[in-house]
């Protein structure tokens, strides 16, 4: 039994292949092995939400998947998503609204935010607040972030 | 933390994951959705030396309804029977328990299977399948055996899964359109482990209630239908009286034990709270 596989990816739009240990998850994989820190590794138990990536255009824990589990899949990063322009409109009010102050959360923060934009542009705060539950921030105390994508929900 | 060494078998067909099991027995652990296990893994809290994935087996994934029976592919997942809208038309009650389930990102890979086979005793999908008095479609090298909801959760972690099967369907019977239901969950914060969770079924016609089955999450073992409560209510029209009487039956049917946050007496006075709303709701 192998304990590294062959496995392909699409991340960001590029086709990467490696050869990963069956252990690595994938956000250990996307910061250590191709250098895409833009991601943060939290609590590693699938609590806190700053490793949310998306796989196949779902946001996931990317501690709580293995990154052999992506052989075949779709990938995308805060770098690419940011680079494509995507979460311009969140990150402009995260700005605005001082959405954040540490910055740990902010990625996974603005992934999670921009699939409730995505697909549920008349979300309530209460949908918004329960939309993020399962990302947690130290700073800010949630307002100003509920504030930052309840402006973009209203454009 | 990392998770430990481990090999890891990503299988085409049951065929395989059942060679893969008599194999390596104890050893392996199936993969689905994840979300529970990897989280141990990376806790370093258990040690397979395999792990079989199975969330490419397609065929264990989707809803279908047939012949007034609703078929769940174990590897669905809770993002998916949220937003099915047979779910909602067939088992309301899958749709109002989703959203209690951890949060987002987990809904879109955790799988209802998965949270089946592991039987934690907080989870919301064991007590609404003993609500609705679930079928488990279970496959094993030999052939499938089925096996009731209410016979399969038998203590902490345990169910009636020997280590060389695989569950693979759940089938529910659409209940008739005079049948009303509600979920009730009190959590810490929002998708958090529940404290004390109520699945709750019912005919309601004119305002009383029968065949009622009020199944309890996160106050034993394993989901407890608390008959003493049904059995006050069968019958009775929801009022207060007969709510408040339901809500004193409890005491015989329930013993929850504290947890870090809660005592054995505040878990038991939000189980009581929970079965008024849940009442409540099924006659409103």
């Amino acid at each position: 039994m192998e304990q590294t596989l062959e496995t392909t990816l699409i991340v960001n739009g590029t086709s990467v292949t490696r050869r990963i240990p069956a252990r690595q998850h994938l956000i250990d994989f996307l910061r250590e092995e191709l250098g895409l820190t833009g991601s943060h590794v939290g609590c590693e138990h699938g609590v806190c939400g700053t490793c949310t990536v998306r796989v196949d255009g779902k946001i996931v824990r990317g501690c709580l998947m293995l990154a052999v589990q992506a052989d075949g899949r779709r990938v995308d990063t805060i770098e690419g998503l940011s680079d494509s322009g995507e979460l311009a409109e969140l990150q402009e009010a995260f700005h605005r609204r001082n959405a954040l102050q540490c910055g740990y959360c902010t990625p996974g923060m603005l992934i999670a935010a921009q699939e409730l934009v995505a697909n549920e542009p008349g979300a309530s705060r209460e949908r918004i607040r329960e939309h993020l539950s399962g990302n947690y921030c130290r700073c800010t105390g949630y307002q100003a972030i509920v504030d930052a994508i309840e402006d973009v929900l209203k454009k | 933390m990392k998770a430990p060494p481990f090999a890891y078998a990503r299988a085409r067909n049951l065929a395989e994951v059942f060679e893969l099991l008599a194999a390596h027995g104890d050893g392996a652990k199936l993969l689905a959705g994840g979300q529970s296990l990897i989280a141990t893994l990376n806790m370093r809290l258990s040690s397979p030396q395999l792990l079989i994935d199975i969330t490419r087996l397609t065929q264990l994934s989707g809803i279908e309804v047939r012949d007034g029976r609703v078929r769940i592919g174990a590897l669905t997942t809770h993002a998916e029977i949220e937003r099915s809208p047979e779910i909602r038309k067939h088992l309301p009650l899958l749709a109002q328990a989703a959203p209690h389930i951890a949060h987002a990102a987990i809904r879109n890979v955790g799988t209802f299977g998965g949270s089946i086979a592991l039987a934690d005793p907080a989870a919301e999908w064991p007590a609404c399948c003993v609500a609705l008095d679930a079928q488990f479609v279970i496959a094993g090298k030999t052939g499938a055996r089925r096996v009731a909801a209410r016979d399969f959760f038998r203590g902490l972690y345990a169910t009636a899964l020997r280590p060389d099967e695989v569950l693979t369907h759940i089938e529910i019977a659409v209940p008739g359109p005079e049948y009303r239901s509600a979920f009730v969950e009190l959590a810490q914060r929002r998708g958090d482990y529940a404290i004390v969770g109520l699945a709750a079924v019912a005919k309601c016609a004119r305002g009383v209630l029968s065949d009622l089955r009020l199944a309890f999450l996160g106050v034993g073992p394993v989901p407890v239908l608390a008959r003493g409560a049904m059995a006050a209510m069968e019958g009775k029209r929801a009022a207060a009286d007969t709510i408040a009487a339901a809500m004193k039956a409890l005491a015989k049917d329930i013993d929850p034990a504290p947890d870090l946050y809660s005592s054995a007496a505040t878990k038991m006075q939000l189980a009581r709270v929970l079965t008024g709303r849940a009442l409540a709701a099924l006659a409103a």
